[in-house]
């Protein structure tokens, strides 16, 4: 469990990054090292280059602008869990964040890691689905915006050019005392999820829901918006039998298979875990109360 | 002062130097132009080796040598590692080649070794050797390698079974034909792979100068791997030294002598540089030895009020694809079953199957967690039949303490009975079922079910042959330095062994325990040793410290009357002095006359007295000491993800007088929570093709703190007549009893499906499926 030779790089401007990544071919980007460490040491990936952006400056921060939240990509997962902008704006990027590995490994993992990585089933990129998020890409020819609908081209693949690198992320804020609910279930504490789901809720004046927002991870190949299960909810008031139906929607959703999880578990799992994620959600919106 | 220290959990004197990182494990051993070593691994279950090309892996630069089996040959009196222990049930004699020469029989066996400047380089060249491989059919299931046209194992065997034995004794017949009730069931029994933190690793070095062959091995039994190198060597005793530093857990697997010893020995003294091997993660799953699958058919005859009449049954056990340490595993298995009860009648025909996998060898446990797990079932099936309490039904079962010293119609495996030393099994029971307030679980049980969740309680019964002989070897030295030394053939592999032996050999001398150096591990300290292994060490080497250091104590105070011109009635040892009782000035440091007893060229010894302050011993051990517990676990089952929770979770057991009893708690706590891996998450998968498809921590699952309940302990001390310390083995213990008491519960918590689980772990979606099954 050694990685096989490469060269390694140290830039420390985006301009100078991207320009590696276009110059060498088969190269890769070091952010928080949290997937890509063990990913080299098994030989899983063998790139010629490794670009390390820990010294790039400029691209670590959490802020509010226009009524959005901005998170720089080499941001620190405990730095966003323990933002207070966050926790106040995006509660459930940090209740999200609770469940992303080990407080070690968010010590040094990153939004925009987890972002590039692509994980099926990993936390960030299920909330981003979930809230919306702008993803913003740099590249030799210059800056470009990715829906988050639109990032994941595939399994473990965003829709970037192999000379462009994720520097940011602009999170859409949902209105004061929205509800809010993510859950998941893996074997144990800190495991990727086997099937986590994210469900935020705008419950107007007299508890009925205005928007929902449902989004299972670790089912498909990238997070899954549950379109159906958003139209059920709209309009309803928060009825247990009215939870269980629209989060039957998402049985049917392509799931994959491994050792552990056959398709039918996760497929079962997103049911429970979407209805679970909306009842957390409902119980938490001001006007549901 | 001496008899004031046993029974103290005094702080353990491992932990400074481990805690303040000045440990010294294999991994931490430099030596200057110390070369690295990888291994050249099967990538296939069976196949034909045909040629081993080495010209790509040659040319990486920094590579020193790349040596196969017949680069090794030359210098071998043996090319096989035979370190079965003896048996007449073996059918086939499968030893393991030093490395694979036409043939490789699992997926990770050694075929080659790369030695280079780094690892990295090593690893760089490793996946450039071309193995010229044609691929032969695979026995991947124990089950179906029985079947007459299953492939072969090992080509051109005229069989898979590579053992079989029956142990069997009383009137089975009678006991089945007077039953009033006959319960059926099967089991699959599972366990994995032991997972120390540090993985096996060894430095080899050859020391011209002296012309010994020295080997820093992280085993459990250096003197056994002494043994081993010699045989293969063909050199004299003297020309052989194995050390285990600090080793970070062994669980077993690492008693086993491997490929990557001798190899690495060797290499060092091929290339003429020493070599160092750590074995990565990924390594330890595929070659390093695990237990696997035993499949059970058993029976039990009960009569009308539960009593055990008789069980027999059927147990096919994958041995793995070579004898890695013998067929102990499943003779362990199957002389356990009948436990802590009183079982007339009992017969298990065992069938030991050859596959394609890597070799089996005891984890902690070392097949006992399987006989209790068979038993328990057993016992709750028969509660089930009669819609009788589980508890109740245990305890009419359960031997009465009047009953023993209980002899047990089986014999182990050297030959000797098995006899039920001490204990008082229904009183461990009930202390179990007090602790974990047994009585008022199921108004708990109806409270939560009214809420929708799911509540279950379990019990279960283990009892561990301990302390297995016959011998640990023990000198103890008193210096001229004032300090006493101990020397054991034990192994520390981190339970605290040396501070077990300082303990009490501080409380028999009476000096401070600050006072006493162990030096455990090193066969140029000591010439004979067993190790760690079989819950021994406190029994075997604790007993030979005892008795050494009563014999040390006896000369020292000869040696002080002599000096103090005193009666040596009237002294007592304090710290490092002797002193006459009532007068401190009266006094003489043991330094002092370790330095006289030294003597001086020209002079007597003072008194006419032997030379030394010192003594050895090897108190023999023929008879095992029974230690024996039970396990209370009570859980909540998710029935929509299939998760299982413990709520709370009791082990109440006897492993005799406690020498440390801090110590032992965090052998009974480590214990439990290998079991509870093996109850609910660790699951070493193979494909039909005998592929490993669980080969990294994540797949894996060995639980984390979070997973693993506080565990809460009675700790029951009646002594065993065998030693005179009254100890009993506890490093087992923990793990009995953990996967039937967890099954149990989890079955409990289940009833209202009216499933049954016969299976270790039970998964989240194997509960789903048995959930659903029940409702269809």
């Amino acid at each position: 469990m050694k990685p096989p030779p490469f060269k390694y790089h140290d830039p420390r401007t985006v301009a100078e990054t991207v320009e590696l990544l276009a110059r060498n071919e088969n190269a890769k980007i070091l952010a928080g090292g949290q997937s890509l460490m063990p990913m080299l040491n098994m030989r899983y990936v063998q790139p010629d280059h490794v670009i390390d952006i820990n010294r790039v400056e400029g691209l670590s921060y959490i802020r509010e602008a226009g009524g959005r939240l901005e998170i720089g990509a080499m941001t620190r997962q405990r730095e966003i869990e323990y933002a207070d902008l966050v926790a106040r704006r995006a509660p459930i990027v940090r209740e999200a964040i609770l469940n992303v590995g080990h407080r070690q490994t968010r010590n040094r993992g990153t939004l925009g890691g987890s972002l590039s990585h692509l994980d099926p089933a990993a936390e960030l990129p299920l909330v981003s689905a979930a809230l919306e998020a702008t993803v913003h890409v740099q590249g030799p020819k210059g800056k470009r915006d990715i829906a988050m609908a639109e990032f994941p081209a595939g399994y473990m693949s965003p829709s970037i050019e192999l000379d462009e690198m994720v520097i940011g992320v602009t999170l859409p804020v949902w209105p004061d005392g929205h509800g809010y609910g993510f859950v998941e279930f893996s074997r144990r504490h800190g495991d990727f999820a086997i099937v986590a789901a994210a469900v935020l809720l705008d419950v107007e004046a007299g508890g009925k829901i205005k928007r929902a927002s449902v989004t299972v991870g670790g089912v498909g190949p990238s997070p899954v918006r549950c379109r159906d299960a958003e139209k059920a909810l709209t309009g309803e008031k928060g009825a247990e039998a009215a939870f269980r139906a629209a989060a039957e929607t998402c049985r049917t959703i392509d799931a994959m298979e491994d050792v552990y999880a056959p398709a039918w578990y996760r497929q079962h799992l997103a049911t429970v875990m979407t209805r679970r994620a909306m009842v957390a959600a409902f119980g938490r919106a001001a006007n549901a109360r | 002062m001496a008899g004031d220290l046993l029974g103290k959990p005094i702080p353990r004197i491992e932990d400074r130097p481990l805690l303040t990182g000045r440990g010294r494990f294999v991994d931490d051993i430099h030596l200057p132009g110390m070369v690295h070593a990888a291994i050249v691994r099967s990538p296939l279950a069976h196949a034909r080796l045909r040629g081993l090309h080495r010209g790509r892996a040659a040319a990486v630069e920094g590579v020193v040598a790349i040596l196969a089996a017949a680069d090794l040959e030359p210098h071998l009196a043996t090319t096989t590692l035979s370190v079965g222990l003896p048996s007449k049930a073996y059918r086939l004699v499968v030893d393991r080649p030093v490395l694979a020469t036409d043939e490789v029989r699992y997926v990770g066996e050694p075929v080659a070794i790369i030695i280079a400047r780094s690892r990295y380089i090593a690893e760089d060249a490793a996946a450039l050797v071309d193995l010229d491989l044609e691929p032969l059919p695979a026995v991947s299931d124990a089950r179906l390698a029985l079947r007459p046209e299953a492939p072969r194992a090992h080509s051109g065997a005229a069989t898979n079974v590579v053992a079989e034995f029956t142990m069997a004794y009383g009137d089975l017949d009678g006991a089945f034909a007077s039953a009033a009730h006959i319960v059926r069931t099967s089991l699959l029994q599972h366990r994995g792979v032991s997972h120390p933190i540090e993985c096996r690793g060894a430095v080899g070095h050859y020391d011209a100068v002296q012309d010994c062959l020295v080997l820093w091995s992280s085993t459990q039994a250096p003197h056994s791997h002494a043994r081993m190198l010699v045989k293969l060597l063909g050199c004299d005793e003297n020309r052989v030294r194995v050390v285990s530093p600090d080793v970070g857990g062994g669980f077993g697997p690492k008693l086993v002598f491997y490929q990557e010893d001798i190899l690495v020995a060797l290499a060092a003294r091929i290339v003429g540089a020493p070599v160092k091997w750590i074995e990565d993660r990924r390594e330890h799953f595929m070659a390093t030895t695990q237990e696997r699958d035993q499949h059970w058919d058993m029976e039990i005859a009960a009569d009308a009020t539960g009593r055990i009449l008789g069980v027999r049954g059927h147990m096919i056990h994958d041995h793995g694809a070579y004898t890695a340490r013998g067929i102990n595993l499943a003779q362990n298995s199957a002389q356990i079953v009948p436990g802590v009860y009183r079982v007339p009648a009992y017969e298990l025909r065992v069938t030991l199957a050859l596959t394609n996998r890597v070799p089996v060898s005891p984890v902690r446990g070392a097949g006992h967690p399987q006989g209790a797990f068979a038993m328990e079932r057993l016992l709750d099936r028969v509660a089930q039949e009669l819609g009788l309490d589980r508890a109740e039904v245990r305890r009419r079962n359960l031997i009465p303490p009047e009953a023993l010293p209980y002899r047990l119609p089986i014999k182990t495996r050297g030959g000797t009975e098995m006899i039920y030393d001490s204990g008082d099994y229904p009183a461990c029971q009930a202390a179990a079922l007090a602790a974990i307030d047994y009585d008022g679980f199921r108004a708990r049980q109806a409270t939560a079910r009214a809420e929708g969740r799911y509540l279950g309680v379990g019990i279960a019964n283990y009892m561990k042959g301990t302390g297995r002989g016959p011998f640990e070897s023990v000198t103890i030295r008193v210096g001229p330095s004032g300090r006493v030394s101990i020397y054991s053939g034990a192994t520390a592999i981190g339970q605290g062994t040396k501070t077990m032996l300082a303990q009490i050999c501080a409380d028999a001398i009476g000096v401070d325990v600050a006072r006493i150096t162990v030096v455990t591990g090193d066969t140029g300290t000591i010439a004979l040793g067993h190790g760690a292994a079989s819950s021994r060490q406190a029994v075997n080497a604790g007993t030979s410290v005892h008795l050494a250091a009563l014999a040390v104590r006896h000369k020292l105070l000869q040696a002080a009357a002599i000096h103090l011109e005193a009666d040596a009635t009237d002294l007592e040892i304090i710290g490092g002095t002797i002193r006459v009782k009532g007068v401190p000035a009266m006094a003489v440091g043991i330094g002092e006359l370790a330095d006289a007893l030294a003597g001086l060229p020209g002079y007597g010894i003072p008194g006419g007295l032997e030379p030394g302050v010192e003594a050895s011993r090897h108190a023999l051990f023929e008879a095992l000491t029974f230690a024996y517990g039970t396990t209370a676990a009570e859980v909540e089952v998710d029935i929509e993800t299939g998760a299982v929770a413990i709520r709370r979770y009791v082990v109440a057991h006897d492993s005799g007088m406690m020498i440390n009893p801090m110590m032992v708690d965090g052998q009974i706590l480590g214990g439990a929570a290998h079991g509870i891996g093996n109850a609910l998450y660790e699951w070493m998968g193979y494909d039909a093709a005998a592929q490993p498809v669980t080969t990294t921590s994540a797949e894996y699952l060995v639980p984390g703190a979070p997973e693993i309940p506080r565990i809460e302990m009675v700790h029951i001390e009646i002594p065993t007549p065998h030693n005179p310390l009254g100890v009993k083995g506890v490093g087992e213990s923990g793990t009995i009893p953990a996967a039937a008491a967890v099954v149990s519960a989890v079955e409990d918590a289940l009833a209202p499906f009216c499933v049954r689980i016969g299976e270790t772990p039970i998964r989240p979606t194997r509960i789903l499926e048995l959930i659903a099954a029940s409702r269809r």
